[in-house]
C-alpha cells in the first residue's frame, strides 16, 4: 500500500545512511577520540592527569560557576517566563527578543561587552579599582559572562509550555482565595516542573561548557580562574594530551549524562503530557 | 444583592462593554445570553474580580468591591474548560479553596470530610482518589462545581457551562444544576450563546449584544416581547415580514384567503408539526411556519395564504 508520502525503499535507505554515517563522523568518532587519548596510556596517567592540582581546582571552579549562574537562570526564567505568559504590558515582545539575544550573539562577543563594562579601562573599571574590586580576570566575571550565556534556556523552554496551559488554572487557584505564592507553588509549578527540569539541564551543560565568552574574562589564571573548558586547551597547547583528552573525558562524560537525563525527561514528559488529556 | 453601575471595559481599542447596569436579587438565576463579542463573558469576569472595569462600579451588598481582588470577593468561579487541577486529586481539588485558606484554615479531617460531603452532593462519590484526567466531561464539570462551592461562594459565577459536553449530557446537567441551585438556596448567573439554555434554566434573561443590554425579563417577556429586532432575531425563530413586522413561525397560521401568498419551497415534519418554508410572493423574503400535524401538509409549489396571529412591530 502506497502512502502520500512513500518514498521508494532505495530513498528511504540512502536518507538513513547518509544520517548514520554522518552522526558516527561527527558525533561517535570524536567521542570514542575523546576517551580513546584519555585512556591512552591506561588508567594511571588518566587518574594522576585528572587529580592534578590545576585540575581539580579546573574542576572545582567549573562546578562553583554552575552553583551560581544555575539557580540565578532558573529563578530568572521562571519569572520572565511567569510575567510573559501570564500578564499583558507593554515592551513584552521587546523582552522576548532579548531574552533570545545570547544565543544571537556570538560567545566571544558576549564576553568581551564584560570587559567593556567592568575591566580596568572600561566604564566601571576606575570605580572598581578604586573600591579594590575585581570582576574581569576573576571569578565574578565567569558567573556573569557564564548567566549571560545561559539565559535563554530555562525560559525559552518554559514560555511555549506556559503560553499553551494559558492561566484558567492559575484563575481558579486565586478564585478559591490562594495567594500568589500559593498559587505559583501548588498549581503553576506542579504543572511546569518536567519543563523546568529539562532547561536547567540544558543550562547546566552549556554553563559547565562555556569556553568563548569565558576565555575573554577569565585571563586564564591557572589554579584560580581556569574553568575545565579552558584548563583542557591549556594543557592542549603545552602539548600534554593526555592530560588535557582525560579532563576533555570529563566533559564528554557530563554531556552523556545529560543527553540520557534529557531522553529520560523527555519520555517522561510526553507520557505526563498525553495522560493529562 | 449584586449591582453593576455604568460599567465600561474597553481592550485596546475594542470597546467591551458600554455602560452595563444590572441588578442581581439573592437566589436569582441569572443567565447572560448573547453571541460572542457581545461583552457577556467579560462583564462575569468583572463581576468575579478576575478582569476590572475601565469605569463605573460593582456593588456586593452596597459595598463597592470594584478594587477588591477575585479571592476576596467570596466568588465560586467555574470555568468554561473546568480549569481543574490536572495534578491533583479530585478529592485535593475540591478541598483546595479550603486547605489555601491563611486565617481560619479548618483541621485536615475536617477538610477531608467537607470534600467528601461535596462530592456526595455532586454525585461523585467515591472518585475523590481519581485524577481530573481521568473524569469524563460531565463529571469533571461536576468537579468544578463542586470546588467552587467548597469555600461557600456569595455569587455562583459560571461560565459556559455546558458547553464543552454533549447534548445528551448537558440537558441532565441542566437541570441537575437549577435543581442544586434552588436547594442550596445559592445566587447564579451563568454565561451562554444558546438561547435555549438561557429559557430553560434561569429566572431573568440578560440578552447582550456588541458591549450592551438590549434586554432584561424572564424568558416569557424576552421571548414574547421581544424589545428589539436583534432580541426577536436572537432569542427563538423570527420571520421579518415586510414593513419591520416580526413574527414567530408558530404565530402564523395558514387562512383560506385574504392572507398574505406564500410560495411553498419545502415542508418537513417537525415534532407534531409541518415546517413550512416558502417565499412571500412579490418579495424576496423567505418565511418558516408551523403547520398543526392534524392538518394535510401544503404541497411543494403550491401558493398558501398566511396571516401572523401575533406580531411585534420594530420601527426601522
Amino acid at each position: 500500500m502506497r502512502r502520500s508520502t512513500t518514498e521508494s525503499r532505495a530513498l528511504q535507505v540512502m536518507l538513513i545512511g547518509i544520517a548514520l554515517v554522518f552522526l558516527a563522523f561527527f558525533l561517535l568518532l570524536p567521542l570514542i577520540a575523546v576517551f580513546g587519548e584519555a585512556l591512552k596510556a591506561g588508567i594511571g596517567p588518566f587518574l594522576d592527569a585528572v587529580s592534578a592540582p590545576d585540575a581539580l581546582s579546573a574542576i572545582k571552579l567549573t562546578l562553583l560557576i554552575a552553583a551560581i549562574s544555575v539557580p540565578l537562570n532558573l529563578v530568572f526564567g521562571v519569572v520572565a517566563s511567569w510575567a510573559i505568559t501570564k500578564f499583558q504590558f507593554p515592551g513584552k515582545s521587546i523582552l522576548i527578543s532579548l531574552i533570545d539575544l545570547p544565543f544571537s550573539v556570538s560567545p566571544v562577543v558576549s564576553g568581551l561587552m564584560f570587559v567593556l563594562l567592568f575591566g580596568a579601562n572600561g566604564w566601571f573599571g576606575p570605580w572598581l579599582a578604586e573600591h579594590d574590586l575585581k570582576i574581569i580576570f576573576a571569578v565574578p566575571g565567569i558567573v556573569l559572562a557564564t548567566v549571560f550565556i545561559t539565559f535563554p534556556f530555562v525560559a525559552r523552554e518554559l514560555i511555549p509550555l506556559m503560553m499553551e496551559q494559558g492561566k484558567d488554572e492559575e484563575e481558579a487557584a486565586i478564585s478559591l482565595g490562594a495567594s500568589g505564592w500559593q498559587t505559583f507553588r501548588h498549581v503553576t509549578l506542579p504543572n511546569i516542573r518536567w519543563g523546568l527540569l529539562y532547561g536547567v539541564l540544558l543550562c547546566n551543560a552549556r554553563a559547565m561548557g562555556e569556553f568563548g565568552a569565558v576565555s575573554v574574562v577569565s585571563g586564564h589564571i591557572r589554579g584560580e580562574t581556569n574553568t575545565m573548558p579552558l584548563h583542557v586547551e591549556i594543557l592542549y597547547n603545552e602539548y600534554d594530551f593526555v592530560g588535557a583528552f582525560a579532563v576533555a573525558s570529563l566533559l564528554a562524560g557530563l554531556a552523556l549524562v545529560t543527553l540520557v537525563a534529557k531522553t529520560v525527561l523527555e519520555w517522561r514528559f510526553n507520557l505526563h503530557g498525553s495522560a493529562s488529556h | 444583592m449584586i449591582r453593576v453601575q455604568n460599567v465600561t471595559k474597553t481592550f485596546g481599542d475594542f470597546a467591551a462593554l458600554h455602560g452595563i447596569d444590572l441588578e442581581i436579587k439573592p437566589g436569582e438565576f441569572v443567565a447572560l445570553l448573547g453571541p460572542s463579542g457581545s461583552g457577556k463573558t467579560t462583564l462575569l469576569r468583572i463581576i468575579a474580580g478576575l478582569e476590572f472595569q475601565d469605569g463605573g462600579e460593582v456593588l456586593f451588598d452596597g459595598e463597592d468591591v470594584s478594587s477588591r481582588s477575585v479571592g476576596e470577593r467570596q466568588v465560586g468561579f467555574v470555568f468554561q474548560q473546568y480549569a481543574l487541577f490536572k495534578h491533583m486529586t479530585v478529592a485535593e481539588n475540591v478541598a483546595f479553596g479550603l486547605s489555601v485558606r491563611r486565617k481560619g484554615r479548618p483541621a485536615k479531617a475536617d477538610i477531608r470530610a467537607r470534600a467528601e460531603e461535596l462530592l456526595r452532593l455532586v454525585q461523585l462519590e467515591g472518585l475523590g482518589k481519581r485524577y481530573p484526567g481521568q473524569l469524563s466531561g460531565g463529571q469533571r464539570q461536576r468537579v468544578a462545581l463542586a470546588r467552587a462551592l467548597a469555600i461557600e461562594p456569595r455569587l455562583l459565577l459560571l461560565d459556559e457551562p455546558f458547553g464543552a459536553l454533549d447534548a445528551k449530557v448537558r440537558k441532565d446537567l441542566r437541570r441537575w444544576l437549577r435543581d442544586l441551585h434552588e436547594s442550596m438556596g445559592l445566587t447564579s448567573i451563568f454565561v451562554t450563546h444558546d438561547q435555549e439554555e438561557a429559557l430553560e434554566l434561569a429566572d431573568r434573561v440578560v440578552v447582550m449584544d456588541h458591549g450592551r443590554i438590549e434586554q432584561v425579563g424572564t424568558p416569557e417577556q424576552v421571548y414574547m416581547e421581544p424589545a428589539s429586532p436583534f432580541v426577536s432575531n436572537f432569542v427563538g425563530e423570527t420571520n421579518q415580514l415586510p414593513g419591520g413586522v416580526h413574527a414567530r413561525p408558530h404565530d402564523i397560521e395558514l387562512v383560506g384567503e385574504g392572507g398574505t401568498p406564500v410560495l411553498v419551497d419545502n415542508v418537513f415534519r417537525r415534532g407534531g408539526s409541518w415546517r413550512v418554508e416558502g417565499r412571500i410572493e412579490g418579495h424576496d423574503k423567505v418565511v418558516e411556519f408551523d403547520v398543526d400535524a392534524s392538518q394535510p401538509a401544503p404541497k411543494l409549489g403550491e401558493t398558501v395564504q398566511i396571516r401572523p396571529r401575533r406580531v411585534r412591530e420594530f420601527s426601522s
